[in-house]
């Protein structure tokens, strides 16, 4: 890391420090904690953008991915609807396995041609047909039971540190799949075809209530990390606050926040080790050397797509990781709450405005975008007021500024990313060379 | 023979007739995007806040002329409202191709960071037009409600089924109809429009032969603009106004765009009738006009629908995921980007 690299995180930790003095320091760990995932987030997407020129827009997707993945890992599997559905579901289960090797079958014995387009598709609706007749009573079936409370197969009840490398496996094979279809193609296609798969992921944990509970939420998830109410009535928890002269709720938020950054951190120090080794290493020169120029590197051996596919997938599988880390500090999986605003673009902007290419540069980009992200919304509404007093409380145009202010992140964000890409297109860190001696 | 009659229609009221108004939004906001893909040769992806500033700024003009009396009942007061909303989408446009799209164009970036920019684009429209309208829904629809009501229908054909059509359907048909021909009129026949197909085809030969690349964009980002606003506020003239939908409409059409052949015209707007039209057939549930075709005792238990509505959205991807596959540059054989 560069002393550039150095002085920009010092900064950006005694901005952090600045907002626990100055406001509190639960606000400033709560903004800390998702600045590390944001990071993680970042560092992910910088593999794909930043070493090898994969634009992908469904950043969103694959960590909602990642978050529907711990969810159903940590809660506890529903018995009740696994009895009254395991047995439709088992068929389905056949249904689907005979229909895929009939399919494969009659592509073999058939050659190409109208016949075997007529005989796949007479199986496949044969298929469909079938698995109507089981999938649907089940679905009905599991969503019945205690549908207030349940009303979803539920999950395998493990602890939900293991739903973390399970939300990078569930991102990591959504991503081989879109990659499979997009990466022949070229940049913007492989945009429009990631926007697509994340609204896609989002509709289908949004209605398939069997499965994910859909809208109504998953709440209560297990935590890594001891529950505040059981610290404050830990006698020896009570001690130490009383000795440090601390408010015992304050003291045990503080603590529960600093374990889950602890966790993050130690996540995130990991990936970046890994993240720089990579980079530095002939992998990592070999998928720069594919970035800035595809013909020679083609020209020189290397398969091109194969590389894609791999940064691509390596890279949805580390988003899918601070997915799984999102929800799990959340405490909830909440559909409604992903936006491609939030999920997408932002990460995107932290990725360019941290500098593309360098992980340090994202890390950065990740805590101070959030930073600003976070801190922007009282900024912009104590500006609003400032701007209300001037045109008089209560009238029309007071509202609308009111209304509006909350809204100002969003235009501040994109401003700033034009900048950025006019005026230092390399970012705050930007990727250097490493020149040989 | 009634039966038959009467599936007709029910299947015309509730897939032909929102299918062709939605394809012919569709159509405009892809024929919008074509535009500036042919000319300035990157994926926009601020159209779809293009559209909801277009139709913002029209939402006020409307309130002004409803404040000042000038209506024109029974058409919506949209329709003399919407050249604000052209000349403020028109502007903003300008500006941002000036501040933003003109650096990156001497530079000769590449295409790539052309889309980056416009998601910065799209982030400022998209804080704009919430900050300054806020994101609740707003209807635009001041006029009458019906060209042709279920009852009168009913009344006049004896059958059972009803037939409606929405003044706003008949407009956007209309107003597709004209824009569309002016679009092709103008690209054919001046001098400019000339141009500009030049320039899309080979920019060095058009360069030679005195083409001004400045104008050629400017007139790119007139048209595309208009086109937005039109498309924007013929959709809330239909449905509704909300920037939310006017950034979901940006998948299905760039589906529409890519299915058509990118670049190309003709074939955006036959992509948005393809996308609206899949989109709107996948998702009816087709129970009750099985149920008047087939004899008694042959009549479907089900819904007999291809899919939920909720994936509507995922009926764009599909298509867009099959043209990638077997013909990536579209019906027209457009640009591969």
């Amino acid at each position: 890391m560069s002393t550039r690299g150095m002085f920009c995180l010092a900064a950006m930790a005694v901005l952090l420090v600045i907002t626990g003095l100055g406001q509190s320091w639960v606000v400033a760990l709560s903004i800390l904690n998702l600045c590390l995932i944001s990071a993680i987030m970042a560092l992910g997407l910088n593999m794909q953008w930043g070493y090898a020129g994969l634009f992908n827009v469904g950043v969103m997707g694959f960590a909602a991915l990642g978050g529907i993945a711990a969810t159903l890992v940590s809660v506890a599997p529903v018995n009740a609807a696994w009895d009254v559905a395991g047995a439709d579901l088992a068929w389905t289960g056949v249904t689907i396995g005979v229909t895929v090797l009939a399919v494969i079958l009659v592509r073999r014995l058939i050659g190409p041609g109208r016949w075997r387009v007529a005989a796949t598709t007479v199986v496949l609706l044969a298929g469909l047909g079938f698995l109507h007749r089981f999938f649907d009573p089940a679905v009905e079936a599991i969503e019945s039971v205690d549908p207030a409370r349940t009303g979803f197969l539920g999950g395998l009840d493990l602890p939900i540190i293991l739903g973390w490398p399970a939300g990078g496996l569930a991102a990591a094979g959504a991503a081989w799949l879109i990659a499979r279809v997009a990466l022949g193609l070229r940049a913007d296609y492989l945009a429009i075809a990631t926007l697509g798969i994340a609204e896609m992921v989002l509709a289908v944990i949004k209605n398939e209530d069997w499965l994910t509970r859909g809208v109504r939420n998953v709440t209560g998830l297990d935590r890594p990390v001891p529950y505040e109410i059981g610290l404050q009535q830990s006698a020896r928890f009570q001690e130490i606050a009383a000795s440090l002269g601390t408010d015992i709720q304050t003291a045990s938020t503080i603590v529960v926040k600093l374990c889950y950054a602890g966790l993050f951190a130690a996540v995130l120090a990991g990936l970046l080790v890994l993240a720089e080794k990579a980079l530095h290493s002939p992998w990592g020169r070999m998928m720069r050397a594919i970035r800035d120029n595809e013909t020679s590197a083609a020209a020189m051996g290397k398969n091109i797509k194969a590389r894609h596919l791999e940064i691509f997938v390596l890279g949805a599988a580390v988003i899918g990781v601070a997915g799984a880390m999102l929800t799990t500090l959340e405490g909830q999986f909440t559909p409604g709450s992903y936006q491609p605003l939030r999920f997408t673009f932002l990460i995107w902007v932290m990725v360019i405005i941290g500098g593309s290419g360098n992980n340090w540069g994202a890390v950065l980009g990740g805590f101070l975008v959030w930073f600003v992200w976070i801190e922007a919304e009282p900024a912009g509404l104590w500006l609003a007021g400032f701007l209300v007093t001037i045109v008089g409380e209560g009238s029309t145009l007071a509202g609308y500024i009111l209304d509006g202010a909350s809204y100002t992140r969003v235009l501040v964000m994109g401003l700033i990313l034009l900048l950025v890409l006019r005026f230092a297109p390399g970012g705050l860190l930007p990727a250097q060379p490493r020149r040989q001696a | 023979m009634d039966d038959v009659l009467n599936a007709g229609v029910l299947f015309t009221n509730f897939v032909l007739v929102p299918g062709i108004s939605y394809g012919s939004q569709l159509a405009l906001c892809a024929l919008g995007l074509t535009i500036i893909f042919g000319i300035l040769r990157f994926a926009n992806f601020a159209h779809g806040d293009v559209m909801a500033f277009g139709t913002m700024v029209t939402i006020f003009a409307i309130w002004l002329f409803q404040d000042l009396g000038l209506t024109i009942r029974p058409l919506p007061t949209a329709l003399i409202a919407m050249p604000a909303g052209m000349a403020a989408a028109i502007g903003i446009c300008l500006l941002t191709d000036r501040c933003v799209y003109r650096f990156h164009r001497r530079k000769r970036s590449p295409a790539i960071m052309f889309v980056i920019s416009s998601f910065g684009v799209m982030l400022v429209m998209n804080g704009l037009v919430r900050m300054v309208i806020g994101t609740k829904d707003r209807s635009l629809d001041d006029g009458a409600r019906f060209i042709l009501k279920v009852r009168e229908f009913r009344d006049a054909t004896g059958l059972q089924e009803g037939l409606a059509i929405k003044v706003s359907q008949g407009l956007t048909v209309a107003v597709t109809c004209l824009a569309g021909t002016l679009l092709f009129w103008f690209l054919q026949r001046t001098r400019t429009g000339k141009a500009m197909r030049a320039w899309s085809d080979n920019e060095d030969l058009a360069l030679l032969s005195g083409v001004s690349p400045e104008r050629i964009v400017m007139v790119a980002w007139l048209i595309s603009a208009t086109l937005a606003t039109v498309a924007g506020t013929l959709y809330g003239l239909d449905k509704s106004f909300r920037p939310y939908t006017y950034f979901n409409l940006l998948l299905p059409t760039f589906a529409a765009a890519i299915v058509g052949g990118i670049g190309h015209p003709l074939g955006a707007v036959i992509g948005g009738y393809v996308v609206a039209f899949s989109e709107i057939a996948l998702t009816y549930a087709y129970r009750k006009f099985l149920i008047y075709l087939f004899p008694e005792g042959w009549q479907p238990e089900g819904l007999v629908q291809v899919m939920a509505t909720e994936y509507k959205f995922a009926v764009s991807f599909i298509i867009l995921i099959v043209v990638l596959l077997i013909r990536p540059t579209g019906i027209f054989r457009g640009k591969v980007i």
